[in-house]
């Protein structure tokens, strides 16, 4: 981290997986976030996954050989910004384990120190202002696991919602347990996963938010499943996409 | 339970899902634990020092366990007390069995010990003729109601008070109905003090043992722990191979990270210092202390680098009350004598991945365990680890059972994972794949275990890197 400039004019953007194939609105509204911050965002088209469901389940083979290509992928000394703290997680504190004791750990090290979580990066290296014009709104908030305790980056997140003005942010009750997403997990043990994602969003629902926040689009799919199938109406976003959406102007351009 | 194919882990995990009431219990008590432990750890970088030096102090004692253990029999028979080594559970069995024979002792009188319970000692001893009875109050409560612990700690943490008064009324003779806690507790002491007075073997596990002096150290709150291990003429003490420490000095981090991780508790009640039996001239305490040391698959664990952090623990059970599976099943559902995230990387290695392999995929890896152990152990990284031994693609795990799992299907369905994440254009083809036909993917497999309670995901028709490619951004 000491390599990096206090407040770079060019950053790589990943986007992770699943905001691509499943929540593109998202990453649009991460990039147009940093590029407000008067910062020229690049996005690596031959970037891909983190390889984190293939390192979680077990397939550490699978999951180095795509991890190699996203060092590959973004090299250059610029920060590496990702709209996920679970992706960042991987990313910062897996790689350097996934490559130790081989000839690539520099590279993977060296990568490793580049990466941010999105809200860390706004908050903590572009120090942003939140210009709120969106109507009064209640929300709540889901803490990922691996933003609190891989990244460490709650604060910095919910200190983005508290900016906004006209936005009441009701925390949940249980905010720092799972919402039992965990990946390949919530396939392969669905009963208990499901029994965690109930509880979550009734916990959420107790808020009377129409709105659950969170900073990875896991949890989101995770939770967002459950609410919909459970009938509960409430929206899930992420919080980039809420940013921008608050400070817009037009909530419906991206 | 935790023997033979026995073990359905989904039917177990559908059962107590699917208990109101243990749900509930579960919920209420791991609260107060968690309460608890946050109430006397007030200070976020005073507890991180105090891990660290737990670490340390537990890591030094591994890094010359061999040469620890060797000390600590020598201190003890030097002391008086009688040392036996058991490679395995049967070992230690027979072990206890003969010194219960040398004494024509028929009933043994247990203080809490979890090793006991890796032992199945009870049931052993049952078969051979001789009582087993328990008197820490968690203990004696499942033990009338014919059950084992479903806790490391509290043992009958899956109880609330008004199951007690029921079990007490229905298993005791004579026993009037009561939900009075104070009653309650008046009960079991009785039905306790007639044990003492009575049963002429004592048997105790060990927290720490001293190799520097030789000195056994037990926590306890109720004075069961101080009666089992003084009042009886023999006292048995039971431990894991991984319990010595080097130094009586290395006792006060531990301790303190001990009772304030398991109880919330700046010291137990009772910290009992065992050093030697009843020496001439002293009008209390056993005739005759023995210790077994067990192994029971820990050497095993010691030889491998990751897998040897395992043995860091001592035992204090917060993984269990942090864990977001463990208070929603229980103990009992995982079908072993080590229940929660200790036990997820304990039981696979003692038992072997073939039994016991599935508990590892029981974690969401939300780290929670990690993050509150006392002693540093990277829980969520040995899950990792197991899991991967499960499928043991290269053939070079290390424990028993390991590549049992391997099967061509998940095989294939990696490498085509990593070929699509490698090569740029078969990304793209799959991600339009997965935005044009989302919709209609029949529900099997994964998505039919993800839509059990949760509605399909939504893949969009345009991805990210259809978005930025349109804007025409530069991409290096």
């Amino acid at each position: 981290m000491a390599r990096i400039p206090e407040k770079p004019t060019t950053v790589y953007m990943f986007g992770t997986c699943l905001v691509d194939m499943a929540f593109p609105r998202a990453g649009i509204a991460a990039h147009r976030l940093l590029e407000r911050e008067g910062l020229t965002v690049l996005f690596p088209q031959a970037q891909s996954c983190c390889g984190q469901p293939a390192f979680n389940s077990g397939f550490i083979k699978e999951a180095r050989a795509v991890a190699r290509k996203q060092i590959e992928v973004f090299p250059g000394p610029l920060p590496i910004v990702v709209p996920s703290g679970s992706c960042a997680g991987m990313m910062k504190h897996h790689y350097p384990e996934m490559f130790a004791d081989t000839a690539e750990y520099p590279k993977a090290r060296q990568f490793a120190d580049r990466v941010f979580e999105l809200s860390e990066f706004l908050v903590r290296v572009l120090d942003v202002r939140l210009d709120d014009v969106g109507p009064p709104e209640t929300v709540t908030w889901h803490t990922s696991c691996h933003a609190l305790r891989e990244m460490g980056v709650i604060e910095e997140s919910k200190s983005l919602i508290r900016q906004l003005e006209h936005v009441n942010l009701v925390e949940l009750e249980r905010e720092e347990e799972c919402c039992g997403f965990g990946g390949t997990f919530s396939v392969k043990q669905p009963a208990i996963s499901t029994a965690m994602v109930k509880d979550k969003i009734d916990d959420i629902a107790r808020t009377g938010a129409a709105t659950v926040l969170s900073g990875d689009c896991g949890c989101l799919m995770n939770i967002t499943g459950a609410l919909e199938y459970h009938r509960v109406p409430v929206e899930g976003k992420h919080l980039a996409e809420f940013l921008w959406e608050r400070t817009n102007g037009n909530r419906k351009q991206l | 339970m935790g023997t033979g194919n026995s073990f359905d882990f989904e039917r177990n995990i559908d059962a107590a899902l699917a208990d109101q009431q243990l749900k509930k219990n579960l919920r209420n008590a791991m609260d107060i634990l968690v309460e608890k432990r946050r109430a006397v750890f007030t200070d976020p970088e005073a507890l991180e020092q105090l891990r660290a030096a737990g670490n340390a102090i537990k890591r030094r004692a591994l890094s010359k366990l061999p040469q620890l253990l060797e000390q600590l029999e020598a201190k003890c028979r030097q002391n008086g007390i009688q040392v036996h080594w058991a490679e395995d559970t049967a070992a230690a069995n027979r072990i206890v069995l003969e010194i219960m024979r040398a004494n024509d002792a028929t009933e043994l009188v247990k203080g809490k010990s979890m090793v006991s319970e890796e032992m199945h000692l009870n049931r052993f001893l049952k078969d051979h003729g001789i009582e087993a009875l328990e008197s820490d109050l968690g203990e004696f409560i499942i033990q009338l109601n014919g059950e084992t612990p479903s806790h490391i700690i509290v043992p009958a943490i899956h109880k609330n008070k008004d199951e007690v008064a029921e079990i007490f009324h229905d298993k005791l003779p004579d026993t009037p109905y009561t939900e009075d806690v104070e009653e309650l507790t008046r009960i079991a002491r009785q039905a306790m003090r007639k044990l003492f007075a009575r049963v002429k073997v004592g048997l105790s596990g060990v927290n720490f043992a001293i190799a520097e002096t030789g000195t056994l150290l037990l926590v306890e709150n109720e004075g069961n722990g101080r009666m089992s291990t003084t009042v009886p003429d023999v006292h048995i003490a039971v431990m894991g191979l991984e319990k010595v420490l080097e130094k009586l000095s290395d006792v006060p981090p531990l301790l303190r990270l001990l009772t304030g991780s398991a109880t919330g508790q700046i010291i137990t009640t009772y910290v009992n210092m065992i050093t030697s039996p009843r020496k001439e001239g002293e009008k209390d305490g056993p005739k005759e202390v023995h210790l077994v040391i067990l192994d029971n698959g820990r050497s095993r664990m010691l030889a491998d680098p990751e897998f040897r952090e395992t043995l860091l623990c001592i035992r204090c059970g917060t993984c269990l009350n942090h864990c977001p599976v463990y208070v929603r099943i229980g103990g009992h559902a995982y079908g072993h004598v080590y229940p929660g995230p200790i036990g997820k990387i304990l039981t696979p290695q003692m038992e072997g991945l073939e039994q016991a392999g599935v508990l590892a995929t029981a974690s969401s890896l939300c780290g929670a365990c990690g993050d509150v152990c006392p002693v540093k152990i990277p829980i969520p990284a040995l899950i990792r680890r197991l899991r991967s031994e499960s499928y043991d693609a290269k053939g070079d795990g290390t424990v028993s059972g390991h590549g049992y799992k391997k099967n061509l299907t998940e095989t294939l369905v990696w490498k085509g994972w990593e070929l699509v994440n490698v090569h740029p254009a078969l990304n793209r083809l799959s991600t339009k794949m997965a935005g044009a036909m989302g919709k209609r993917l029949p529900k099997v497999g994964p998505l039919k275990q993800w839509t059990r309670a949760r509605s399909a995901p939504k893949f969009a028709g345009k991805s990210l890197h259809d978005h930025e490619l349109e804007k025409g951004g530069r991409d290096d």
